[in-house]
């Protein structure tokens, strides 16, 4: 038995653990009943825990070709984007779509059907998908993509590894110049200036939000709006133009222990905010920064899910539809603000259309912060759900880790079609874990 | 793809196991052409293929059988060229139990970490030295160090190869054949799967991969790749004869 966790560390589980070498060892474990594929293990609560049966794939991590010509990366599952683009970012290439941290597999990426910054132009994770290979129950193989078995490509995109072991995808990359990004940053002094900010820069491929979810009264849900966009060598000052993929390296710190609990309080989440947002009042305007700092501010911390302590933390996000969006934002950060709970780094992003079967993405704003696991914030969550559902929004399984099953079925009506396809097909009894067990997936 | 073709090509022996793959990875992405050699050399290709994708060096995979000595000569010359570096990641653990009453087990177990690994590296010293250059790269063990009652059988083998490794480099102390000895003490690996082995002493492949790569940057002679074994390895050796054999080690 190994105790493993999400990225938010609650909830612990004592889970028996195997990791096969090759399909042939995968298969047999899959034999043993249901069972859970788990990755980097970057999903935030149980979407990865099976206590009886958790498959690693780690030793899935081998690159299988690349076509320059388009772009297509064919991949095992349990690579991850960190090295996809350790490889071909010095080639000119960069994922089309990329999470808020580099260590998740792609494995976990297609099961969570991940976003990122360009989302309200580029869709989730699966748009830039050629096919996936998925492992079924018996061991069988299955190459699904938009035109062969698309029902199961697109009940797979999002379901958090429920209908199978995710083995080997197509990827297609996109093209960049370099290995920068020109920033922007617009400090929006409310929360209404930070959706004009969003709205007024749809033709940004990049764009998210910082937002300070400590904020009140008229300053509720200032924000410091980042756009961004891959830069040409003629962005680049000259002297990095001779190597345009070449970014200063970042000295890795790590968080070495568990904080006490006490350390984050009301008051140091208030400072910290506050001095973020004058710090990012100073930087106002354009800029140059490596695609690591840009993409993954926090990969920077090895170990920062240890800011919370040893009980962990638990990971809040919605999204809300576009016409609800303005007047449920404003709910949900009096909610927090009036706790004077919150956290660092709270994000505000503007999601594009999206039509897919269980991915998470709609179109509107999403909202993401975490907070300390404790009674208290459990409270405050029940709290955002229901302002959350009396929107109309709906929640992103791979930050959930105490969601219940009917506010998930009830803001989300696929689950319960998901749920029925799986009963049905016998999936049910074939793929399960934590999560589905309490969602009644 | 950074640095590609920088570095003299490197034969990987033993290609199969976790360290070899690890070593393979850190040369190829420090530019160096990588050549697999191993049994049934056709099944190496997938590792062949990701380690071309990743780093952008040319891979070539060569069979070779490490309990076949009259085949060395042969094997070395059908190598596309003669390698800069080569790395000896042969080895079999076995069982103590089987090794112990099973002749033909020990014998496996001896020629496969001595016989062979010993007889291939002097083949390739001489043709190193013939050609005024070369590194040579032993994994051994720490088991070598002292025989004890749980692995005497691969511990005596690695001892022997540890000692063959010692005196290649005494013998070309002045050049122009470098001799790298590697003890990486436990190693998380398809040999080690299952073993309750301590944390602090365990090191990934890719730790020893690193270390490794490292010393021919840096001219080690022998890498210890934690610390903290060559101080365990020290008070063993040190223990009294009288008082190591009661020992339970």
């Amino acid at each position: 038995m190994t105790q493993l966790s999400g990225w938010g560390r609650y909830p612990r589980i004592d889970c028996a653990l195997s990791a096969p070498r090759d399909a042939d060892a995968l298969a047999r474990a899959l034999a043993r009943g249901p069972a859970i594929a788990r990755g980097m293990g970057r999903a935030y609560g149980d979407s990865a825990l099976n206590a009886a049966n958790t498959v690693s794939m780690g030793h899935f991590n081998r690159f299988l070709a690349f076509d320059p010509a388009t772009g297509t990366l064919e991949v095992e599952a349990g690579v991850t984007l960190a090295e996809v683009i350790a490889a071909f970012l010095p080639r000119g290439w960069f994922p089309q779509v990329t999470p808020g941290t580099k260590f998740v597999s792609l494995g976990g990426a297609i099961a969570a059907d991940v976003h990122g910054k360009n989302h309200h132009g580029a869709g989730s994770f699966g748009a830039a998908l050629d096919w996936i290979d998925v492992m079924g129950a018996d061991g069988t193989v299955t190459r699904a993509s938009h035109d062969t078995h698309s029902d199961l490509f697109h009940w797979t995109l999002g379901s958090m590894g429920l209908t199978g072991v995710i083995l080997r995808a197509g990827l297609r990359l996109q093209p960049v110049e370099s290995g920068w990004i020109a920033q922007t940053t617009l400090p929006a002094p409310s929360l209404s200036a930070a959706i004009d900010a969003f709205e007024g820069n749809l033709d940004a491929p990049y764009s998210v939000a910082w937002i300070d979810c400590t904020a009140r009264g008229p300053a509720l849900g200032r924000s410091l709006v980042m756009l961004g966009r891959h830069a040409g060598v003629e962005d680049l000052p000259p002297a990095a133009r001779r190597a345009p993929f070449d970014v200063p390296r970042r000295r890795a710190r790590s968080l070495p222990v568990d904080l006490p609990a006490f350390a984050l309080n009301p008051l140091t989440l208030r400072a910290f905010n506050a001095a973020y947002w004058w710090a990012g009042n100073r930087k106002a305007g354009a800029a140059l920064v490596d695609w690591d700092r840009y993409f993954y501010p926090l990969d920077a911390v090895a170990g920062w899910n240890r800011l919370y302590g040893r009980r962990g933390f638990l990971q809040f996000q919605c999204v809300l539809p576009l016409p609800a969006a303005a007047a449920g934002l404003d709910a949900l950060l009096r909610a927090i603000a009036a706790r004077g709970a919150g956290s660092f780094l709270a994000v505000l992003k503007r999601f594009g259309a999206q039509d897919s079967r269980l991915s998470f993405p709609m179109e509107g704003y999403t909202l993401a912060l975490d907070f300390p696991h404790n009674r208290e914030s459990l409270t405050l969550m029940d709290r955002l759900d229901r302002i959350t559902a009396d929107h109309g929004g709906r929640f992103y399984l791979a930050k959930d880790a105490r969601l219940d099953a009917a506010t998930l079925h009830a803001t989300d009506p696929r689950w319960s079609d998901f749920a029925q396809m799986r009963q049905k097909t016998g999936l049910a009894e074939a793929f399960a874990s934590a999560q589905s067990q309490r969602l009644a997936l | 793809m950074t640095g590609a073709a920088t570095g003299g090509a490197v034969l990987i022996l033993g290609a199969r196991s976790d360290i070899a793959r690890a070593c393979a990875q850190r040369f190829a992405q420090g530019g160096h052409p990588v050549m697999l050699a191993a049994r049934d050399a056709a099944t190496l290709a997938p590792d062949a293929t990701d380690i071309g994708l990743r780093h952008g060096v040319t891979v070539t995979c060569h069979d070779f059988d490490a309990l076949d000595p009259e085949g060395f000569a042969a094997f070395l010359d059908a190598l596309p060229v003669l390698p800069e570096i080569a790395v000896c990641a042969v080895g079999l653990m076995g069982t103590q139990d089987q090794n112990q009453r099973d002749p033909a087990a020990a014998i496996r177990v001896l020629r496969s970490n001595f016989e062979g690994p010993a007889i291939l590296l002097a083949e390739l010293a001489e043709r190193f030295e013939a050609r005024g250059s070369g590194t040579l790269i032993g994994i051994s063990s720490v088991a070598g160090e002292r025989g004890r009652a749980s692995n005497y059988v691969y511990g005596a083998a690695k001892a022997g190869f540890t000692a063959y490794l010692s005196g290649l480099r005494n013998r070309f102390a002045r050049g122009p054949v470098r001799v790298i000895t590697v003890l990486p003490g436990f190693v998380a690996t398809r040999m080690t799967e299952g073993m309750d082995l301590p944390p602090r002493l365990t090191a990934q492949p890719e730790e020893v991969a690193e270390a490794i790569f490292q010393a021919t940057r840096r001219g080690r002679d022998v890498v210890w790749v934690r610390p903290v074994w060559r101080l365990i390895m020290a008070i063993i050796r040190a223990l009294p004869e009288g008082i190591f054999k009661k020992t339970r080690l």
